[in-house]
């Protein structure tokens, strides 16, 4: 793949733990969106010990494309282990994009309790916002061509990884 | 033509468009229908946003309960407008043809319809005739097909024996008129159960049944030798009129699931019925309250399978 060569998404990970450790406390509630978002929340939860469990969360219910493509075919389970009603929340992906799968994924928090605020982590936030949503933590931000989509891998060792693929039209 | 030549539940790209039977249905499908049941059990937030929008008529030419709650809860759960029509009790009774009928019900704005007919085949004719963007769900049609049951037992043995590729499975019972059991014999086959019985008395038992792939047994303990799971049949007390059983007492003495009957299967076999009951009749109140009984599951499977069916047909354009 030519252009230029993706961050290291473990260095970008210890950016984006450095980032959240002074803002968030052992009762904020962390949400995890599936899939590459749960293995960010994963390390992140892991590395400032929080006492709350880990949350994740499969928006496939609250997609805003259900009409036009259809449901997934690899659906997760949303897990909130805690109470949601009143928490201080961060939800977290692996690379944010139109900002849709985060409206998916607020409409579905509300579902379980009215927060008492929702914040956004994201390893990468590579721009091109379609709705006005907002990352307060990033790992990096990166300009990719419209064309294509940024992935995040997860090796056998548990090491995260980058990837830019042409998406499939 | 939208559909499929080949297999008219599926569309063009091979995604389900109707549910009208599980024969010819490849296991990929079943097996997503299972798998996206298996999301919806258990999950905490009451409405699903879903189908909002959209208008589930439940159309049922023949009396159920618990099937029509099921689908009704189904789609109330994944926020569909449902309505209910029974229409045993109106325009049939007026002589409306059933064509007219569907006809008029689309004039409404259905998006799907979840048909129950007492003849086999009605769910495909209303198929064949609606709208390309209107679904259509068997939900049970004279002794044909029971698409959502044997689903939903598809997904009861899934849920306690993991899979199906070394299981023994018996059908007890009235086989002859039951859409469940046809149901039931055409999914474990595609989902790759080596080996399937089917147990009654001759005069319930359709001829040239071996052709599906089952082993036939007349006598009970024989049948349930070593098998995982039992599934047991409801006898319709209609049958009983005919000359194909002397009397409920004895086909009770023979075929009714009894703790000592059971014993001839494995100890941790399980023991599943579609439902209503006849204590006393085809199984003994012991062993459908015993702790080998997955009925009541069955029931709670029941609603995540047709929310699944309703789902993923609803995506499918």
């Amino acid at each position: 793949m030519p252009g230029k060569p993706l961050p290291d998404a473990e260095q970008l990970l210890i950016a984006l733990i450095e980032q959240m450790r002074p803002a968030v406390g052992p009762e904020t509630g962390l949400i995890g969106i599936h899939t590459g978002g749960v293995w960010v929340a994963e390390r992140v939860h892991q590395a400032l010990k929080l006492h709350t469990p880990l949350a994740t969360l499969d928006v496939s219910f609250y997609r805003d494309d259900y009409q036009a493509r259809g449901l997934h075919r690899d659906l997760k389970r949303s897990e909130i282990p805690f109470e949601v009603e009143g928490r201080d929340l961060v939800l977290v992906d692996d690379v944010l994009y139109t900002g849709r799968t985060i409206r998916a994924a607020l409409n579905e928090i509300f579902d379980y309790g009215r927060p008492g605020s929702v914040r956004l982590a994201t390893l990468v936030d590579r721009g091109g916002r379609q709705l006005p949503i907002a990352a307060q933590f990033a790992g990096a931000t990166l300009t990719v061509d419209p064309g294509r989509s940024v992935a995040l891998k997860r090796d056998a060792a548990g090491r995260l990884q980058l990837e830019v693929r042409e998406e499939p039209r | 033509m939208w559909l499929n030549p080949s297999n008219p539940q599926l569309d063009k790209k091979g995604q389900l468009h109707h549910l009208l039977t599980l024969e010819g249905l490849p296991a990929e499908i079943l097996r997503q229908v299972l798998d996206t049941a298996k999301s919806f059990v258990g999950v905490k937030v009451k409405k699903l946003p879903l189908l909002r929008g959209r208008s589930v008529f439940n159309v049922f030419f023949e009396p159920s309960t618990r099937t029509r709650t099921t689908f009704e809860i189904a789609a109330k759960r994944l926020s569909a407008d449902v309505i209910n029509l029974n229409i045993s009790t109106s325009s049939q009774s007026k002589g409306e043809s059933l064509l007219d009928t569907v006809d008029n019900l689309s004039a409404m704005h259905a998006d799907m319809f979840v048909v129950r007919h007492s003849e086999s085949g009605a769910p495909h004719f209303i198929a064949r005739h609606v709208a390309p963007d209107i679904h259509v769900i068997n939900a049970g049609d004279g002794r044909h097909s029971h698409p959502t049951q044997g689903l939903l037992d598809m997904y009861t043995i899934r849920h306690y024996k993991g899979d199906f590729s070394r299981l023994r499975v018996a059908i007890v019972g009235d086989i002859l008129h039951s859409r469940v059991a046809r149901s039931q014999i055409h999914a474990l086959t595609t989902l790759g159960c080596p080996e399937i019985r089917v147990i009654g008395p001759k005069t319930l038992l359709p001829a040239g049944v071996e052709q599906l792939g089952v082993h036939v047994y007349h006598e009970m303990r024989h049948g349930l030798k070593d098998v995982d799971v039992v599934m047991m049949l409801r006898l319709q007390n209609e049958r009983m009129q005919g000359a194909l059983l002397p009397s409920a007492q004895e086909f009770y003495k023979f075929y009714g699931l009894t703790d000592d009957k059971l014993a001839a299967a494995k100890p941790d076999a399980i023991v599943l019925h579609p439902g209503p009951m006849n204590r006393g009749v085809e199984i003994d109140s012991s062993v459908a309250d015993g702790k080998q009984s997955v009925i009541l599951p069955q029931v709670t499977f029941g609603i995540a399978i047709r929310m699944a069916v309703m789902s993923i047909m609803a995506g499918n354009k």
